[in-house]
């Protein structure tokens, strides 16, 4: 798999990752839980949240649901933070998530597509890299 | 079943206090009363960060933003938004005319933030090349191997009006063209990772969650100045940082893009790490170079500049983390876009790393030209606990603090200067009712004091004796001569300390003494601190109408220094109360005070 590309296959990879990342397109198959363990994250607690998330979802969830690692988002008051992207619902940043938050999105938002009371934090900024495709 | 729509309410204290109860609970009542009950959730949030505009409504999936909402308009968002798809655009977010963020496609996006250093934080798995690729990673580098000429790349830095992020703001272009026009057999790229003014860690954040980006824009510097070695100078304080940049840079080197023939053009660029060993003096650039070399991290006069004679004296560009960062995005999109968000005098936004008394502590990312009043009050929510904000500081050790009546300033580089303080690194920390001015600059001072290399005397001996000095007026024991030879100590200091730790220790001195001049007096002349910071000067008493006698405070007290029967006012023995503040915060009645 890895081996010295070239520029040609730099870019073909670059297409093929690009549709696997878009976040606004929240139609495609599989849900992702990306918990943020910057720094500040694991301060507050990021680690047990993973292992949280890691714990509940059993063998089937996890071939439709995928956890994921990030850094820092800039939101480290509300650290945990945890973004949850599931088909057909907007992508939602969570923010002190503590492992029984943890529980409850997996029940609420994921099994049961309702959004968490006051758990929900704004994302900070439009995307640039996103919407430069635009131009 | 998901919903067709779902409505945000903030539920932020600045919202909450302006209704977001009401407007939750008429939302709900009125998706009842119009029959959309099973269409749409209704929730209640965290802070949106857009607390002067509050209370917040925010309608997913379409993004339509509301702002200043009254419980009234429950009625007719439910009936024009959710029922008919209309918007209600009376409630609609407009930007300002005056908007210092770019003009792009869908910018009337509310949020005040312009993120480009931190474009995939938090958005991308740092230990997956992939991600960091999908988001137009090493796209710059392939356009500057193979599209543009090392003059081109200088030329857009250009254009761009790069200023160094590391505090002292030199135009990047320059710095790089110096380097590229000496002639040398050997040259090198360094980036600064040494981060070490108190309470900012913009520069960790950008490492642990885009280390790539920082590799990416290096071989771009290598590649316009005819370098092939490069060198992370970076804390040994930021494990994770480090893991993720020997991660970043094993996959960077199993994909060729970093190594030998990088994607086939013929350019050779490496990178190695060296750690730092727990020194602020090694964030200064000729120490910090002196520390590569195995040399006792100490600063050398300039001229000559790093980037003629650096690295074992050969041409040198060394540059911040922050800086780095915005090399890609620079390159991807040319100078031209870059130039086209901040202000006149400083191009680009910056990242900032909010801290202190505020609500919504974090890494903030503006443009420049966005006020400190939009950061702190908006941004950052405020003052927690209703109190009243007193001044923010800018700059660590090396700035200065900005008053109330100054918040409206734009931030940009020349701003800040002339308001005697610094844009620095990107510390902003705010301060309020409860902190004293005066213990503020002893900290700063004790930082920089402990932090001297040594090697010339101003600031060996100058900042030991300020501090002293300071020290004696926290505890109550200064005079007016005071003041006045603090000012001289500070004076010989700016000009005549070899290298920028000794030249800048005396800014937050200054900076409060013009600010807050009430505040030294008051411990100068009346033996007493205005915030109850300073323990020497500051005692604690209970009042005895208050005072119910429970007894809680006498139990809290570790130096066993309250009496009193029960049911009978309690009182403090001043020969043994050691100020710790225990019995204050244990007093569920108010009746403990300190003046």
């Amino acid at each position: 798999m890895a081996k010295k590309m070239t520029l040609e296959e730099l870019r073909k990879l670059r297409e093929e990752k690009r549709a696997d990342m878009s976040r606004r397109d929240s139609s495609g198959k599989k849900s992702q839980i990306i918990v943020g363990m910057g720094t500040c994250g694991i301060a507050a607690g990021a680690k047990e949240t993973l292992n949280t998330f890691l714990d509940e979802l059993d063998e089937d969830d996890l071939q439709e649901i995928v956890v994921k690692q990030s850094g820092c988002m800039g939101l480290c008051y509300a650290e945990p933070t945890v973004e949850i992207i599931v088909p057909g619902m907007p992508a939602v940043i969570y923010g002190k998530v503590d492992p029984d938050t943890a529980k409850k999105i997996i029940r609420k938002h994921i099994h049961g597509h309702i959004l968490i009371n006051d758990h929900i934090y704004d994302r900070p900024a439009i995307d640039i890299v996103d919407d430069l495709e635009a131009k | 079943m998901a919903f067709k729509n779902y409505i945000l309410v903030c539920g932020g204290t600045g919202c909450e206090s302006s209704k977001a109860d009401e407007i939750y609970s008429g939302l709900i009542r009125e998706c009842g009363l119009q029959g959309v009950k099973e269409d749409v959730q209704v929730v209640k949030t965290g802070c949106f960060g857009f607390c002067e505009q509050g209370p917040i409504v925010k309608i997913l999936p379409e993004e339509a933003f509301y702002v200043q909402v009254k419980p009234e308009d429950a009625q007719e968002i439910i009936a024009e938004h959710i029922v008919k798809g209309r918007p209600v655009k009376r409630l609609l977010y407009k930007a300002k005319d005056n908007d210092p963020r770019p003009k792009m496609e869908n910018l009337d996006f509310y949020q005040k933030q312009f993120r480009l250093v931190l474009r995939n934080c938090g958005l991308i798995d740092p230990d997956n090349i992939d991600e960091y690729i999908a988001r137009d990673g090493y796209a710059a580098l392939e356009k500057a191997l193979f599209e543009m000429s090392p003059d081109d790349i200088i030329g857009e830095l250009k254009k761009a009006q790069l200023k160094g992020r590391g505090g002292a703001g030199f135009p990047t272009w320059m710095k790089w063209n110096f380097s590229k026009q000496a002639e040398s057999d050997i040259k090198y790229v360094v980036c600064n990772a040494d981060e070490g003014d108190p309470g900012a860690y913009m520069d960790r954040s950008t490492l642990e969650g885009d280390p790539h980006s920082i590799l990416e824009a290096m071989t771009i510097a290598g590649r316009a100045i005819g370098a092939s070695e490069g060198y992370i100078y970076i804390r040994a304080e930021y494990p994770i940082a480090i893991a993720k940049l020997k991660t970043a840079m094993n996959q960077a080197r199993e994909y060729g893009l970093l190594g030998k023939d990088i994607l086939g053009s013929g350019f050779d660029f490496d990178i190695e790490i060296r750690l730092g060993a727990g020194a602020f003096v090694c964030g200064e650039e000729t120490a910090l170079l002196a520390s590569i070399e195995g040399n006792r991290g100490m600063p050398k006069p300039r001229p000559p500049f790093p980037s003629v004679k650096g690295l074992w004296g050969k041409p040198t560009v060394i540059n911040n983390v922050e800086t780095w960062a915005n090399i890609p995005v620079i390159i991807h999109n040319g100078g031209d876009w870059f130039a086209g968000i901040g202000t006149e005098s400083s191009r680009g936004t910056k990242v900032f790393a909010l801290t202190g008394k505020i609500n919504n502590s974090g890494l903030v990312e503006i443009p420049m030209g966005t006020t400190l009043r939009e950061i702190i009050f908006d941004i950052g929510g405020g003052i927690p606990n209703g109190k009243e904000f007193k001044a923010v500081q800018t700059g660590g050790p090396s700035g200065g603090v900005i008053t109330k009546e100054y918040l409206d300033t734009p931030i940009d580089y020349e701003n800040l200067k002339a308001l005697g303080s610094i844009m620095g690194s990107g510390g902003m920390i705010v301060m309020d009712e409860d902190d004293c001015l005066v213990d503020v600059s002893k900290f700063y001072l004790g930082f920089c004091v402990d932090e001297s290399c040594g090697k010339c005397a101003p600031c060996r001996v100058g900042g030991r004796t300020l501090y002293n000095i300071l020290e004696r007026i926290t505890k109550g024991k200064g005079g007016m001569e005071d003041i006045e030879n603090m000012e001289r100590i500070c004076r010989a200091m700016q000009k005549a300390s070899l290298c920028g730790l000794g030249q800048t220790a005396p800014n937050p001195i200054l900076s409060t003494l013009k600010y807050f001049n009430e505040e030294y007096m008051a411990h100068i002349k009346d033996k007493r601190c205005p915030a109850g910071k300073c323990k020497e000067l500051i005692t604690y008493y209970i009042l005895a109408d208050k005072c119910i006698g429970c007894g809680v405070c006498a139990r809290k007290c570790p130096a066993g220094a309250i009496s009193g029967d029960r049911r009978k006012p309690h009182l403090i023995d001043y020969d043994l109360c050691i100020k710790c503040g225990e019995c204050k915060q244990a007093c569920k009645f108010d009746a403990v005070m300190v003046r």
